[in-house]
């Protein structure tokens, strides 16, 4: 890990809440599609998370590009563990691996499984 | 598909760097930039939002992550510039 101060916070966060979305705009008020769409997701299993807003934060907005080692926002981490962006979790949401993997990380998921 | 109009300058630099990197068996490249015009993000000129399609034996193996990043690992310097959005499609030949 680096002394990016950046990196620090960025770690800080994911260590300290189960679903993390960065992203742009709120949970609330989207400013992306593609982060629009991985809100949706989210909503729809019923998971908690906390949304990070870059574009209120430009160290961030940049930092986690490199923290990640991905070029683009949104970006959900899981438990620590970087799961990817919109294309990653709407595959995986419409294969319904996402379901199986948030059950497997102990992530309470309030909707049934998709048939 | 809708893989209509002929590649623009940037697509066609993607679609060399994509099939020297990967010799995809199938490579789509879709310039969505009309359906962004005036979205931040969106030049007057498009081909700043693209949908890439990628079939090859070189993604074998990897995780969905490892693959979407060898995909922008390759197109760094476009995803540095000038594409503003990118979404990718990345399978091996088996799936």
């Amino acid at each position: 890990m680096s002394d990016n101060p950046v990196f620090q916070r960025i770690q800080s966060e994911i260590d300290g809440n189960d679903v993390v979305l960065f992203m742009k705009g709120t949970p609330v008020f989207p400013q992306c599609g593609f982060s629009s769409t991985v809100v949706q997701v989210l909503s729809i299993l019923g998971v908690k998370f906390k949304g990070i807003d870059v574009l209120s934060d430009g160290d961030i907005r940049e930092g986690v590009k490199s923290f990640s080692n991905w070029p683009t926002i949104p970006q959900l981490y899981v438990k620590g563990e970087f799961v990817g962006g919109c294309d990653i979790v709407r595959e995986m949401y419409q294969s319904g691996e996402l379901h199986d993997f948030f059950a497997q990380k102990g992530i309470a998921v309030s909707a049934p499984q998709a048939e | 598909m809708p893989q209509t109009a002929p590649d623009g300058p940037v697509a066609s630099a993607i679609r060399a760097k994509l099939t020297a990197a990967f010799a995809p068996q199938r490579l789509a490249i879709v310039d969505e930039s009309r359906l962004h015009a005036g979205h931040a993000g969106a030049r007057e000129d498009g081909e700043s939002h693209f949908r890439i399609e990628i079939v090859s034996a070189a993604f074998r193996g990897l995780s969905r992550v490892e693959r979407h990043r060898r995909v922008n690992a390759v197109l760094a310097e476009e995803l540095a510039g000038r594409i503003h959005a990118l979404s990718l499609d990345v399978r091996d030949p088996d799936a």
